[in-house]
């Protein structure tokens, strides 16, 4: 491999004085290990005919789009002695900023503390390699990362060996030094300048054996923890951009709904505000504090037009999602079968910091900070909406407060983006909860009709289908796939949903003949991918048919899935939750156990949860115990708590929160109704166990929600005898709905 | 508008204010004391949880005229300089946060509790309602035992 890393010196911003001053590298050429046709999980699964998302799943098609500019990645040494790393990836509590400066400071041999990681402003030329989603950031940073350190170390070893007078084969590296045999040794802070230098000389140096790694693999607490606990951590709006003031919207009584009048008189002549404007949202007010902004905005008195789905209802869109479930296949003749239909609700994505944004637009240029998941598309967008060229746009990525999908969209953005540029001023925009719960973005409604025929103890054919309100990816993801979709080993020409469906849909078991189809309803409403996309639902309800094939068989549940597993992997991760959470074991009245497996980006888990449903209408998860193999975990401790996650989530959707639809806007508007769990719903008791690395790193942000979903659903179903076919499970109206 | 006196963190300022203004705004857009979180602004979700006089609050609940003449402490006043607060400790020690922007609230009212009972059961922490949307609750839990431990 061609030694391709121009030691760049960092000129960019601070030309002259910092010259020579740091080491700024980018990575050479790369050898990714992509692998999009004959990838090794298939043979593994020589059990059953593989699926599309077994040869090539949406994080292979993710890495694929990011590979021609996976060398652009930038680390820094600078001259005392501390690396930053630019990452072009959104940091929204998922720890990616731990685990990347794990593997800069592994690959460097620099202490944790010494690695700071930034996150990239918005990099037009990055294209399609600035997208945080599909589980996708480990798996596609992985190499790149580390061959960029690697580039790295082997200047800072090149530019010792000049200064130590011996060959670099004679020399390593140890806790941010080059040291040489004879004891002597030079700092990476006093070989930051010679190692910048243009003339040197480098070899490529390749990424550490990873049996080699002292820190990668190993627990780690979170690089920006202490920031947290102690109040100094800056998101969006903790930001201070001069003279950018509190900003908040009024928004219409239904979704997608637009200004017709209004009459700001009174609003204009309140304490505090500094300016009033309509957008294509809703009608924006600029004030001295949020408080004062959320007075006025209550004193408007606003005229509406219809929005895209007044009048529609829960009950109308179950309708319309039962009429477009498409047909079984297999008639139920002859053979014994199950048959199971079930129904999701909307779910919101309610990340503790609600949508938010810092725009400052000028006559010639425009500046934005948010938390962005696909700033590249955020910056064009917002480009062609204020009539600028691209390269005026700067687009900032600010760590964000939750994400579960949300920040995909840059709605908050361009919103704050409009309002400063109509009133001329710098503006910081906030939506506030029930905002965001009404007008952001939800997890669409679902219906599922399964069939599994059975003969000779075993499932002959499986059928799944799949009715969902369409999922909006127009957040640059239906460009990735439009890109790589000639890439993919599939016939014809399958749409983005269909695309996304089946590169990460899969029934990880032995059953036969299976056909899983996707149909959506197109209604204008406001959706968006939330953690694990399909597969919390899909997944999740085929794990509850699991359960009840397996009591049509008489077979034990965990014993059943062992059967129908085709790898070790798969069978050690249930094996651990069936002996760690004691499988079987005997429970009282109205207690039980429940088991859930699920595959995806190359990782699979299984969760084993114990319920407490002694009142079927207020159960509670008491115990959860949770295994996972992703392959090559980087921080388990960070992992440990996206399981974590991933859990609280599946027992929150499945058993109390979701949005209920009426008259075209949700009821819900903030957490009082939207349950979402709190302490005491969730469980006193929590194993979690990582399966040791066996190989290349897959996906894990999402991969936690779909088998808790069915572990906890088939708990219910165990201790209540109840067959849960409606979710949430307990989802009144149990609350006064906030005026429109 | 009427003049208020207002101890936050040891410091004392003097505002010109509405009665009604709440002090989760006055702590965040007029002071610059940007720990505690905006989540909701009717009290649900505690994000904003600080201590008035030493007891837990919802700053988007409390009129600024309410606080005045007494003493609000929000999470950047939890720790005495660089030395982090037991709670904050033990938060580090759990590797609690993940987002974090529930965590100061979160902190808060764990330091709160703590107050009330040195050695809070499984029930009292099953009181907190402090919504954490990354699901941390688990790591909360530990984290509080933890620090009733080292307290």
């Amino acid at each position: 491999m061609e030694d391709l890393n121009a030691a760049t010196p960092s000129t960019a911003r601070d030309p002259g004085r910092r010259r020579f001053l740091t080491l700024l590298v980018a990575a050479p050429t790369l050898t990714l290990a992509t692998r999009l046709i004959g990838s090794e999980p298939v043979a593994e699964a020589a059990m059953r005919a593989p699926a599309l998302a077994d040869v090539a799943d949406l994080g292979d098609v993710l890495i694929l789009a990011g590979k021609p500019t996976s060398h652009l990645l930038v680390l820094e040494l600078r001259e005392d002695g501390t690396v930053r790393f630019q990452l072009p990836r959104a940091e929204v509590g998922q720890g990616i900023t731990t685990a990347i400066a794990m593997l800069v400071a592994e690959e460097l041999d620099v202490p944790l503390g010494k690695v700071e990681v930034h996150l990239d402003d918005a990099r037009s030329e990055l294209m399609m390699n600035q997208l945080t989603g599909g589980s996708n950031t480990i798996r596609s940073m992985y190499e790149p990362v580390r061959a960029t350190a690697a580039a790295a170390r082997g200047r800072l070893l090149a530019a010792a060996a000049i200064a130590l007078g011996l060959p670099v084969d004679r020399l390593s590296t140890r806790d941010g030094a080059v040291v040489a045999p004879d004891g002597r040794s030079a700092t990476y802070a006093s070989l930051a300048r010679p190692a910048a230098d243009r003339a040197l000389r480098a070899a490529t140096v390749a990424p550490k054996k990873e049996s080699t790694h002292t820190l990668v693999g190993t627990p780690t607490s979170r690089v920006d923890a202490r920031a947290m606990v102690t109040g100094t951590l800056k998101y969006t709006l903790d930001l201070e951009v001069p003279g950018a003031m509190p900003t908040v919207l009024r928004r219409p009584p239904t979704i997608n709904g637009s200004v017709r009048s209004v009459d700001d008189s009174a609003a204009r002549r309140m304490p505090g505000v500094l300016g009033i404007a309509v957008i294509p949202t809703g009608v924006a007010v600029v004030a001295e504090t949020f408080g004062q902004a959320l007075d006025a905005r209550d004193a408007l008195k606003v005229v509406w037009n219809d929005g895209t789905i007044d009048g529609l209802s829960d009950a109308d869109i179950q309708k319309k999602l039962r009429a477009a479930a498409l047909p079984f296949a297999v008639p139920p003749v002859l053979t014994q079968h199950v048959d199971a239909e079930f129904d999701f609700a909307f779910a919101s994505h309610a990340p503790m910091e609600t949508n938010s944004a810092v725009a400052d637009v000028r006559e010639d240029r425009a500046e934005i900070w948010a938390g962005l998941k696909s700033p590249v598309v955020a910056k064009q967008t917002i480009a062609g909406q204020l009539g600028l060229p691209e390269s005026k746009v700067t687009v900032h990525v600010t760590q964000g407060g939750g994400s579960f999908g949300r920040r995909l969209f840059f709605d908050a953005a361009l919103e704050a983006a409009q309002v400063s540029q109509k009133l001329g001023r710098p503006v910081k925009l906030m939506w506030t909860r029930v905002d965001d719960m009404r007008h952001g973005r939800a997890r669409p409604a679902t219906h599922h009709k399964l069939r599994a025929t059975l003969g000779l103890g075993k499932v002959l054919t499986y059928e799944h289908r799949v009715a969902a309100v369409e999922t909006d990816f127009r957040h640059g993801l239906g460009e990735i796939l439009t890109a790589m979709g000639s890439q993919l080993p599939v016939g014809g020409n399958l749409s983005f949903a269909q695309t996304v469906f089946h590169t990460t849909v899969k029934v990880p078991y032995d059953f036969g003949v299976v056909t899983e189809l996707l149909s959506e309803i197109p209604l204008q409403m406001h959706t968006g991918s939330w953690r694990s996309v399909y597969s919390a639902n899909t997944r999740g309800a085929e794990e509850i048919l699991v359960d009840e094939i397996a009591e049509k068989l008489g077979k034990d549940p965990v014993a059943f899935r062992r059967s129908l597993l085709s790898s070790a992997r798969q069978r050690a991760v249930l094996d651990k939750v069936a002996s760690a959470g004691r499988w079987g074991r005997a429970m009282p009245r109205g207690f039980a156990q429940g088991v859930g497996f699920h595959e995806e980006y190359k990782s699979c888990t299984a969760c084993l949860v114990e319920i407490d449903a002694r009142d079927p209408r207020s159960p509670r998860v008491v115990k959860a115990v949770i295994a996972a193999d992703v392959g090559r975990p980087i921080n388990p401790r960070g992992l440990e708590s996206q399981l974590l996650g991933g859990l609280t989530d599946a027992l929150s959707t499945t058993l109390r929160a979701g949005l209920h639809i009426r008259d075209g806007l949700p009821l819900e508007g903030s957490y009082s109704q939207f349950h979402y769990a709190r302490q005491k719903d969730t469980p006193r008791d929590v194993e979690i166990f990582v399966m040791p690395a066996n190989g290349e790193p897959g996906g894990a942000g999402e991969l936690g929600v779909p088998a808790a979903v069915g572990a906890v659903a088939n708990a219910y179903a165990r201790a209540t005898g109840i067959r849960p076919r409606s979710f949430p499970i307990n989802f009144p109206v149990d609350f006064t709905p906030f005026p429109r | 508008m009427p003049n208020y006196t207002l101890t936050v963190n040891g410091e004392t300022h003097r505002l010109n204010l509405p009665a009604d203004m709440p002090l989760l705004w006055v702590l965040r857009d007029k002071l610059g004391i940007k720990g505690p979180k905006y989540g909701c602004g009717i009290g649900v979700c505690h994000a904003c949880t600080s201590h008035l006089d030493g007891k837990e609050i919802q700053p988007c609940q409390v009129p600024v005229a309410d606080a005045a003449d007494r003493e609000v402490t929000t999470i950047e006043g939890l720790a005495d300089g660089d030395t982090l607060h037991p709670v904050q400790e033990a938060w580090l020690e759990e590797d609690v946060a993940q987002c974090g922007y529930c965590q100061p609230g979160q902190i808060m009212a764990a330091v709160a509790l703590l107050k009330r009972t040195s050695n809070p059961t499984d029930a009292d922490i099953d009181k907190i309602e402090n919504v954490c949307r990354c699901g941390s609750y688990f790591r909360i839990r530990e984290a509080i035992k933890r620090a009733a431990a080292k307290m």
